[in-house]
């Protein structure tokens, strides 16, 4: 049988790219960040873990937009919900993320106007058929994500669809990563770069983290053999002293990244600070509407009193984000803090770490 | 958020395609891709086209994606 055939042919793939990043041994422990959350659910569904040899230490970074989104917005946004007669548009993952003291579901079951999209079109297309609402669409996400509601932003504006509005909470990656770099508290010996992320930006905004900081990048595909190329990628740079931007997603991936997208988000927005969930302030890593499009600023339309948040004290998502602690080293992991109740973000998402170790590994020891 | 798995160009409308991913036909708003043309392979990301896959390499993808299918459908992975 054909695909029989290929399952051999990928196996074997697989036990080689094992062997070679086995043969590279530093004989001291590697720590490879995976940036992006589709990465922490493949490594973890795969049991990519058990595979590779002992000395190789995956971390996961702070690449799940719902759990970088910070506490300050989503109450922000419950506010909105709780004062204004609004239509929430919004991805899914959003729904259980929780604010200081509500959810969006909760806040759904009160019977609060908010529906779950696939794509921010559902939002637009909403208000276009229904003038007498105000539409608010929840735009979360990296660079990936960040064209969509530029094209949708824009075609408000040029259709004169008034009656819709976005929430930003945007988010780069790059300035993250060099966020993560300067604090001297982490340890990374390689990222592992998001494809899709990348399929936007190209490679060549990673390229500051081997030159100033002589740390490997690999751009990866989504598939365990994928991953593990990209694994072998970083392990040989170590090995030989050679760190650079490297682009195993090649299929996607181009060095220019896709310059019709890029244009969009620069025509829409410029850069500001933002705040990530658990990590803080990190400069030059937002985006705010610029001025010609200010009017569909949620933010700025829909004023609410000044509010007051506070994280819960025992998640430690913060730490995970920033690839200091595991899912297993919270007192509360499975034990309190449950996909169908979670404490935390890191928990809720269907890329969080906590959510992977939770459905693929919570049995296991390393 | 991602999906990895290309998905093909069957029919084109202005900014609208009509694409078919593993028998499943969706549209697709291709306006970040201006380039694509009916046949092509795209990369869909919460119902926009964000880039058009090197041909040879949509072929290998989803015959990867044909076999992981067939091993969830057996129990053999369980996700989503
Ligand atoms: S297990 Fe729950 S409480 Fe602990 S870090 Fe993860 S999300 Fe936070």
């Amino acid at each position: 049988m054909e695909s029989t055939r290929t399952n051999k042919s990928i196996n074997k793939r697989i036990d080689n790219l094992i062997q070679s990043i086995s043969q590279i041994n530093m004989g001291r422990q590697l720590n490879i960040m995976e940036v992006c959350g589709t990465h922490t659910m493949a490594i973890s569904r795969n049991g990519l873990r058990e595979l590779l040899p002992p000395y190789i230490n995956l971390i996961s970074g702070p690449g799940c937009p719902v759990c970088v989104t910070s506490i300050n917005d989503i109450d922000y946004l419950l506010e909105i919900i709780r004062n204004y007669d609004v239509s929430i548009f919004t991805f899914g993952d959003m729904m259980k993320v929780p604010g200081t003291s509500s959810s969006l579901y909760k806040e759904k079951s009160n019977g609060k106007d908010i529906n779950i999209c696939y794509s921010p079109i559902d939002a637009i297309e909403f208000a276009r058929n229904n003038p007498q609402k105000k539409v608010i669409f929840v735009a979360i996400g990296f660079e990936t994500t960040i064209p969509l509601t530029s094209v949708i932003v824009k075609r408000a504006y040029k259709q004169s669809i008034n009656n819709f509005y976005i929430y930003n909470a945007h988010k780069l990656i790059p300035p993250a990563l060099q966020a993560l770099l300067e604090d001297r508290e982490i340890r990374i010996d390689g990222f592992l770069c998001p494809g899709h992320v990348s399929t936007i930006i190209g490679s060549k905004p990673y390229k500051f983290i081997p030159d100033k900081y002589r740390i490997p990048c690999a751009i990866s595909g989504f598939e365990p053999l994928d991953i593990l190329s990209s694994i072998e990628m970083i392990v040989r740079q170590l090995k030989e002293g050679n760190p650079k931007v490297e682009v195993q997603y090649t299929r996607v991936v181009r060095e220019e990244g896709n310059p019709t997208a890029i244009k969009e988000i620069e025509d829409v927005f410029e850069v500001t600070d933002s705040v990530w969930r658990g990590i803080g302030n990190i400069p030059n890593s937002g985006l705010k509407l610029r001025p010609q499009y200010s009017r569909f600023d949620a933010k700025k339309v829909f004023k609410v009193k000044n509010v007051n948040s506070k994280e819960h004290k025992t998640c430690e998502c913060g730490n995970i984000l920033k690839g200091l602690k595991k899912p297993t080293q919270c007192k509360l992991f499975s034990k309190v803090c449950t996909p169908e109740s979670p404490v935390g973000p890191c928990m809720v998402s269907s890329e969080g770490t906590c959510a992977a170790y939770y459905k693929y590994e919570r049995f296991k020891i390393r | 958020m991602c999906l990895a798995i290309p998905a093909k160009i069957r029919k084109i409308t202005e900014n609208v395609a009509e694409v078919e991913s593993l028998g499943v036909t969706r549209k697709v708003d291709i306006s970040l891709v201006p380039d694509a043309k009916v046949g092509d392979y795209v990369i869909v990301h919460a119902g926009f086209a964000i880039q058009i896959v090197d041909k040879e390499d949509a072929f290998v993808t989803q015959g990867y994606w044909e076999e992981y299918l067939e091993d969830l459908s057996n129990g053999v992975n369980q996700d989503k």
